[in-house]
C-alpha cells in the first residue's frame, strides 16, 4: 500500500487550519499557497495568512460515482467555495443535505476526513465546509 | 519558418480492443498513415499519450513505438498534456518540420484504456486535474465539469436540455463513421433520462472512454506533391494554458486558453472564425462544447448552448461541429483523441467524409483541451490544392 505520508504531512497548515499566504506587493489573499504571486506575479516571500474559513458556496455537484477511498460518505457533494477574502477553494460540502445545498449558500470551514486507504492505510483529514452555524 | 502539410493519416477504431495492446494500436495507425503518404521512413516519430503508465504499466512509449513499427534508431519520444497528449504531439511534429530540422515526420496518439477500467483508470484521467488541490476531495474528472455546468446554467439561466443538442448531433454523425465507438442516434427523451453521475452531468452529456490510435505524417509544403496529390496544409497551430484547477482561473467559465490559442491559430491563417467550414472541437463534456464556441468568438458569452438548438452545428448548418461524431459518440481514447480529429479535419478537407462530408469543405479548425481547460492546442487545417 502506497500511503504517501510526506505528501499529505508537509499540507497540514493548510488542510487543517486553512492557512494560506497574503502577498506582500498587492495585498492579494493567496489560497492554496505558491510562490509567485497569482494576482501581481510578484516573487517576494509571501507572509502567512489565516483565512477565516467563511465563504459561500459558488458551484456545486453532487457525485454518484465515486474514486476509490471516498465510498463512505457516498453521494457526496463537492462545491466550488468563494472565500470572504476572495479565493475559490475546491472542497466537499458536508452536515447538509446534498438537495438541499444551492448556489449562495453561506458554508465555514471544519476539518473532516478526506479519505481512507482500508483498515490499515492512512486516513487523510483535511477542510470541508458545512452550512454556516446561526447563533440563535 | 517552413510551411507544413499533412501526406497521409490512419486511424484505428475506436473502441474495446481486447485483442490488441499499446504497441500493437499504435503501429495499426501508423502504418495506415505511411501507406496513406507513400513513404517508408521518418525522421522522427511523437508518441502522445496519457495513462500508458498507469493502465499498460508501460511508460517510454517513443521507443516502444518505433521499435514495434520497424523504425528502430530514429528519434521518438512520448508527449503528454492529459487529453491534448496527441495534439501536443501533432505539434511538436509540426515544429520539428517548420523548423526545418526535421523533413518527414509521424505524430501518432494512442491510448489503450480497457484494460483497467475500475479504479486504476478513474484515478489516471483525475490526475489531469490538481492532485493536492482538487483530487484529494474526491472529485472525479467528471465532477469538475459538473461544477462548472451548475455554474453556467445558474449564471445564463439555462437546463440541461439546452445542451442536449450537442450530444444529438454528435450521435446523429457518428451514424456513419465506420470507426465511431457509438455509430447509433439517441433521442431527445433518452438524452434527458439518462443516469447521473455526477450532477447535472450525466452518461449522456459525456464521452466514452475507449481503445484507440490516429496517425498523420508531415513533411515541408514544398516537397509535399513528391508523396501524394492531396496534401492538407497547416495554416495556423498553436498552444496555450491557463490554470491547472478550475478554483484558480481568473475566470471559471471562460476557457483563456482557448481564446488565446485560437486568436494566435487564426491571425496565423489570417483568417477570421467566420471563414471556418467546420470547427472539430473538444466536446468530452457537453458543457465544454458551449465554452470553447463562446470562448472561441464563435457566440457571445452565454450563449454558447445557442447553436446546438437551431440546427447551426448541424453538417449542412453555418457552423458544423463534431462532424463525424466529435468525442461523444467516436469515443475518447483521450491520449489520442487530438489526432483523431486532425484525421476526421483531413478527411473533410480531401472530400472524403463519405455520408459526414461538410459541402465544399476548405478550412477547418480542431481544438483539443487538456484537463478543464488547463491546456488548449488549436490547429487550422487548409485545402489549397
Amino acid at each position: 500500500m502506497s500511503t504517501q505520508i510526506a505528501r499529505h504531512w508537509r499540507l497540514n497548515s493548510q488542510r487543517y487550519q486553512l492557512v494560506g499566504e497574503v502577498c506582500p506587493n498587492c495585498s492579494g489573499k493567496i489560497f492554496p499557497p505558491r510562490d509567485v504571486c497569482p494576482h501581481c506575479a510578484d516573487k517576494e516571500r509571501q507572509p502567512d495568512y489565516q483565512f477565516s474559513g467563511k465563504g459561500e458556496v459558488y458551484s456545486h455537484s453532487t457525485v454518484y460515482k465515486v474514486p476509490e477511498g471516498y465510498e463512505e460518505a457516498a453521494p457526496y457533494t463537492v462545491a466550488l467555495v468563494k472565500l470572504d477574502e476572495g479565493p475559490l477553494v475546491t472542497a466537499q460540502l458536508t452536515d447538509v443535505a446534498n438537495e438541499a445545498v444551492n448556489i449562495g449558500m453561506p458554508v465555514e470551514m471544519v476539518t473532516r476526513k478526506l479519505k481512507t486507504q482500508g483498515d490499515e492505510g492512512l486516513i487523510v483529514y483535511g477542510y470541508k465546509f458545512r452550512p454556516q452555524m446561526v447563533a440563535s | 519558418m517552413r510551411d507544413v502539410s499533412i501526406i497521409g493519416i490512419g486511424q484505428t477504431p475506436v473502441g474495446e480492443h481486447w485483442d490488441l495492446g499499446l504497441r500493437h494500436l499504435g503501429y495499426q495507425a501508423l502504418r495506415q498513415a505511411m501507406q496513406d503518404a507513400s513513404v517508408d521512413y521518418a525522421d522522427a516519430l511523437y508518441v502522445g499519450n496519457m495513462l500508458s503508465g498507469e493502465t499498460s504499466g508501460q511508460a517510454h512509449l517513443g521507443a516502444l513505438i518505433a521499435d514495434f513499427a520497424g523504425l528502430r534508431g530514429i528519434e521518438a519520444v512520448k508527449v503528454e498534456a492529459a487529453c491534448a497528449s496527441a495534439a501536443a504531439a501533432f505539434r511538436q511534429a509540426y515544429i520539428g518540420v517548420a523548423s526545418g530540422l526535421q523533413d518527414v515526420v509521424i505524430a501518432v496518439g494512442v491510448e489503450k484504456m480497457t484494460d483497467d477500467v475500475g479504479s486504476t483508470l478513474t484515478a489516471g484521467l483525475a490526475s489531469a486535474a490538481d492532485a493536492d488541490y482538487e483530487v484529494i476531495h474526491g472529485l472525479s474528472f467528471v465532477a469538475l465539469n459538473a461544477l462548472l455546468m451548475q455554474r453556467y446554467m445558474y449564471e445564463y439561466n439555462v437546463t440541461r436540455e439546452d445542451f442536449a443538442g450537442f450530444a444529438l448531433n454528435a450521435h446523429a454523425n457518428g451514424v456513419f463513421n465506420p470507426n465511431a465507438r457509438f455509430q447509433k442516434p439517441i433521442t431527445h427523451d433518452s438524452f434527458m433520462k439518462a443516469t447521473m453521475i455526477a450532477d447535472p452531468i450525466t452518461l449522456l452529456d459525456a464521452s466514452p472512454m475507449a481503445d484507440g490510435a490516429a496517425a498523420v505524417i508531415l513533411c515541408p509544403t514544398e516537397q509535399a506533391r513528391e508523396f501524394t496529390d492531396k496534401a492538407i496544409q497547416i495554416r495556423g497551430s498553436a498552444v496555450a494554458t491557463d490554470s491547472l484547477s478550475v478554483h484558480d482561473r481568473r475566470d471559471p467559465l471562460w476557457l483563456q486558453a482557448a481564446e488565446i490559442s485560437s486568436k494566435k491559430a487564426l491571425h496565423q491563417a489570417n483568417i477570421a472564425p467566420t471563414d471556418l467550414d467546420f470547427f472539430e472541437l473538444h466536446d468530452a463534456f457537453t458543457i465544454m462544447a458551449a465554452l470553447s464556441l463562446e470562448s472561441c468568438g464563435f457566440v457571445e458569452r452565454g450563449k454558447g448552448t445557442w447553436p446546438a438548438k437551431d440546427g447551426q452545428i448541424a453538417l449542412d448548418g453555418k457552423l458544423p461541429i463534431t462532424t463525424r461524431g466529435g468525442l461523444k459518440a467516436r469515443g475518447h481514447p483521450v491520449g489520442a483523441t487530438g489526432l483523431y480529429q486532425i484525421v476526421e479535419a483531413v478527411q473533410q478537407l480531401r472530400g472524403t467524409a463519405g455520408e459526414n462530408q461538410v459541402p465544399n469543405a476548405r478550412l477547418g479548425m480542431t481544438q483539443n483541451i487538456g484537463g478543464s481547460g488547463a491546456t488548449i492546442i488549436t490547429h487550422i487545417l487548409e485545402n489549397n490544392n
